[in-house]
């Protein structure tokens, strides 16, 4: 008997604490929250989630704080660093506790922004002034300011590269495999580094859709059953590079327990040739020679093999995190008078080496090779992100994620069964399944 | 590839009954409270509810609130963040028995399960030879016993560089004159070897303590008789050792398929289930946090549950837990 009520008991109170267990996530107001007009006026303490930690340890954010509060003097900026970004905020999303300037994690779908955080402005008023302000506009509204963006490339050992003698930037796919094959031949480094363990370098393939064509819409065309990795579409060409030269043996011998950071030191010191990723590495590639002793300024950043009616070279220009405002904060002016403050006045992403968020402002020191080449600048619209994401995630096939990739690196280097054509097919299905099943 | 909480958690419930005594009855005289008031008796009546209620609260918060809530996830389409949710019936269960890639990856069990079957050979052997007097002994019980002390990140972390191009087992080899060429990682069947590998180093030490544990509780005077009658130390093993310890290696076996359903940090550390070394369990990870499929990652979880538990059920109808019975 007693026993019999325990165990109900025990239900009773399972049952009871998962129903009031789901009732996360109240109604949130839509109102803008919006800088204060007089400095002066705003008022209270603000929370600022990031994944820098490293800058919040070595102090670099307080410092920013500081000149903050030189304009905003009754504001005090807190900054918590989350090492694991992406999973610790998603589950602080479930609560109102999630600070009051965050990252914009990237699960939550851009469709749910309006319930978690509050718009910043009109998208067309903001589109003028800020780039990638498309990616987080909700129904005309923008929910998040990119705190910078790249341009996207690969990073290679300029003399390295001028040992081997190729000194013109390749023009096409095949260019740059006979490229890297020179390299192999003449300098016996490895010509290009997958990063296959650590995984999410090969994210950075992705970031070429647009690159290839020099389409800003080339994501949005993505969304619907549109077969991407068919004859001719972008994804085929990026993925068909990585697969060649992963099958012509220009890769390093064992990709399985490659170590992203002490590829940094052997691209200083020319033990590999190059790398696909976007142009925040180069400041840290730099920083990587200069402790090894070797030349910073050998380190180079150049386009996608490919080039478009006119004959020029396309980057394409994506966003960084972006930065929103918590719509359950007490202190939304604050929180926005921040936000812009870090995003126009603060010099951060000059510091970093990244494509400012605001249009005006130049670009880099880092990307000056592209801008003396006269390299396109794809300003790629993510006005459809929120459905090719979806899409994405119904296939299971990732494109923002390392899997497929490394599959299809295996599959190149024959430890995994196939062609890479079937793969491709198999995609193309997977895609165009997900794309009919949302009903897009 | 097995884990010392459920250990615990068996023997503690088994133990639970035989400790506990009806207040009143038990003690000696004069240990009990003077007066019998309705007060008192109530008090009484409570008391072992009292000293339960931290316990059981814990219990309850820590895995009936989140099995809870996982079932109930798995009936939604839940993307781990969103608010709203949809309840969609079994939606998720059929995706999961209709969808032949989701079930291919148990292959990969096969391997560890290879692998426990070594790993609990090797644990009974060092087991027995310790179990007798012999010079270092306490020296070699702490080696055996120390992988099963690192935390497996660790261990994942150091093996990677075991395995990695001229790293440690390729330079191992050449000592030997074996010039090896082979990506231990880059090809499935090397790679799940490895793996699994790795996972007989960490938890032979587990093995080994449980099976020393109830070697010792043996009486020598068995082992005497059995010398005096010229038994040889196999006979021993056979005769002696092997039956008393029969439940100890049932639950090793039943910690050991269940294990090998369910491996998942070795793996993920040291390849992210990638080049076919996906697991159950990383890919019901991968579900929930790569594709925001929380839903049916809670279905896989619940999926995973019951097959343990089926396994189990079947294997203690096959081998039922007997009393270990010498004399």
């Amino acid at each position: 008997m007693g026993k019999k009520t325990t165990l109900a008991g025990t239900f009773l109170t399972v049952a009871a604490l998962t129903v009031t267990g789901c009732g996360g996530g109240g109604a949130a107001s839509g109102e803008t929250a919006e800088a204060p007009g007089d400095p002066a006026a705003a008022s209270g303490t603000i929370t600022v989630l990031t994944q820098r930690t490293d800058l919040v340890q070595s102090g670099a954010m307080d410092a920013y704080a500081a000149e903050f509060n030189k304009i905003y003097p009754k504001v005090k900026v807190e900054f918590e660093g989350l090492t694991d970004y992406e999973g610790e905020v998603k589950i602080r999303m479930n609560t109102e506790d999630y600070g009051d300037v965050l990252m914009i994690p990237a699960s939550v779908s851009k469709n749910d922004y309006p319930k978690f955080f509050s718009p910043l402005g009109a998208a067309d008023a903001m589109a003028k002034k800020y780039r990638f302000s498309d990616k987080t506009a909700v129904d005309g509204k923008v929910y998040g300011l990119a705190q910078f963006g790249t341009a996207n490339g690969f990073v290679y050992n300029k003399a390295l590269w001028r040992k081997a003698g190729v000194t013109e930037w390749p023009a096409t796919p095949q260019e740059f495999l006979a490229g890297l094959e020179k390299v192999k031949a003449k300098t016996g480094a490895v010509p290009y580094y997958t990063n296959f363990k650590d995984g999410w370098p090969l994210v950075q393939w992705t970031a070429n859709i647009g690159s290839v064509t020099c389409d800003n819409y080339a994501t949005n065309k993505l969304a619907g059953a549109v077969s991407p990795w068919k004859e001719g579409g972008e994804l085929r060409t990026v993925d068909t590079l990585l697969h060649d030269i992963v099958k012509g043996g220009l890769s390093e011998k064992d990709p399985s327990t490659t170590n992203w950071e002490a590829s940094k030191a052997k691209i200083a010191k020319g033990e590999i040739g190059s790398m696909m990723l976007g142009s925040w590495s180069i400041t840290q590639m730099r920083d990587a020679a200069e402790k090894a002793g070797a030349d910073p300024a050998d380190i180079g950043f150049m386009p996608f093999p490919a080039k478009d009616g006119s004959g020029k070279y396309c980057a394409t220009l994506v966003s960084d995190y972006q930065q929103a405002v918590n719509a359950h904060s007490a202190h939304k002016e604050a929180a926005r008078a921040w936000i812009d403050w870090f995003t126009e006045k603060s010099g951060y992403s000059a510091k970093e080496g990244a494509v400012p968020t605001i249009k005006s402002a130049p670009m880099p020191d880092t990307l000056q090779d592209f801008v003396d080449n006269d390299v396109t600048f794809v300003e790629r619209s993510e006005r459809d992100t929120g459905a090719v994401n979806d899409i994405d995630n119904a296939a299971e096939i990732g494109l923002n994620k390392q899997d497929y990739r490394q599959k299809l690196i295996d599959i190149a280097r024959g430890a995994e069964k196939g062609s890479v054509e079937e793969y491709f097919a198999q995609l193309d299905k997977r895609w165009n399944e997900a794309a009919e099943a949302s009903g897009s | 590839m097995t884990e010392t909480t459920e250990t615990a958690g068996v023997t503690e419930h088994r133990a639970a009954p035989s400790r506990r005594r009806t207040p009143g009855t038990g003690g000696g005289a004069g240990t009990g409270p003077r007066h019998h008031g309705p007060r008192g008796r109530l008090l009484r009546r409570a008391t072992p509810w009292l000293f339960l209620v931290a316990p059981l609260v814990l219990l309850v918060t820590f895995t009936y609130v989140p099995v809870g809530n996982m079932i109930y996830y798995s009936f939604t389409d839940w993307d781990g963040v969103s608010p709203d949710r949809n309840f969609t019936g079994v939606d998720n269960y059929v995706q999961i028995f209709t969808r032949p890639e989701i079930f291919r990856v148990f292959f990969v069990s096969f391997y560890y399960l290879a692998a426990s079957v070594a790993q609990i050979v090797i644990a009974l052997y060092f087991a027995t030879v310790l179990s007798f007097d012999l010079r270092f002994r306490n020296l070699f019980k702490g080696i055996l016993f120390f992988p099963y002390l690192i935390n497996g990140v660790a261990i994942g972390f150091v093996f990677l560089y075991f395995f990695q191009d001229g790293g440690t087992l390729d330079s191992v080899l050449s000592w030997f004159g074996v010039e090896n060429d082979h990506a231990w990682l880059g090809d499935p069947a090397s790679a799940n070897t490895s793996l699994a590998g790795v996972s007989v180093w960490r938890y032979t030490g587990l093995n080994f303590v449980l099976f020393l544990g109830a070697i010792q509780s043996v009486p020598g005077e068995l082992y005497e008789a059995a010398q005096l009658d010229g038994a040889t130390r196999w006979q021993q093993f056979r005769y002696i050792i092997a039956p008393s310890i029969r439940p100890v290696i049932g639950l090793s076996a039943i910690l050991a398929i269940s294990g090998s359903l369910s491996v998942f940090e070795i793996p993920y550390i040291m390849t992210t289930g990638a080049t076919g070394t996906s697991t159950f369990v990383i890919q019901t990870v991968k579900f929930a946090f790569q594709f925001n499929k929380t839903g049916l990652a809670s279905a896989a979880a619940v999926v995973l549950l019951l097959i343990i538990l089926l396994v189990t059920w079947i294997q203690r109808r096959l081998v039922p837990d007997e009393k270990a019975d010498l004399v």
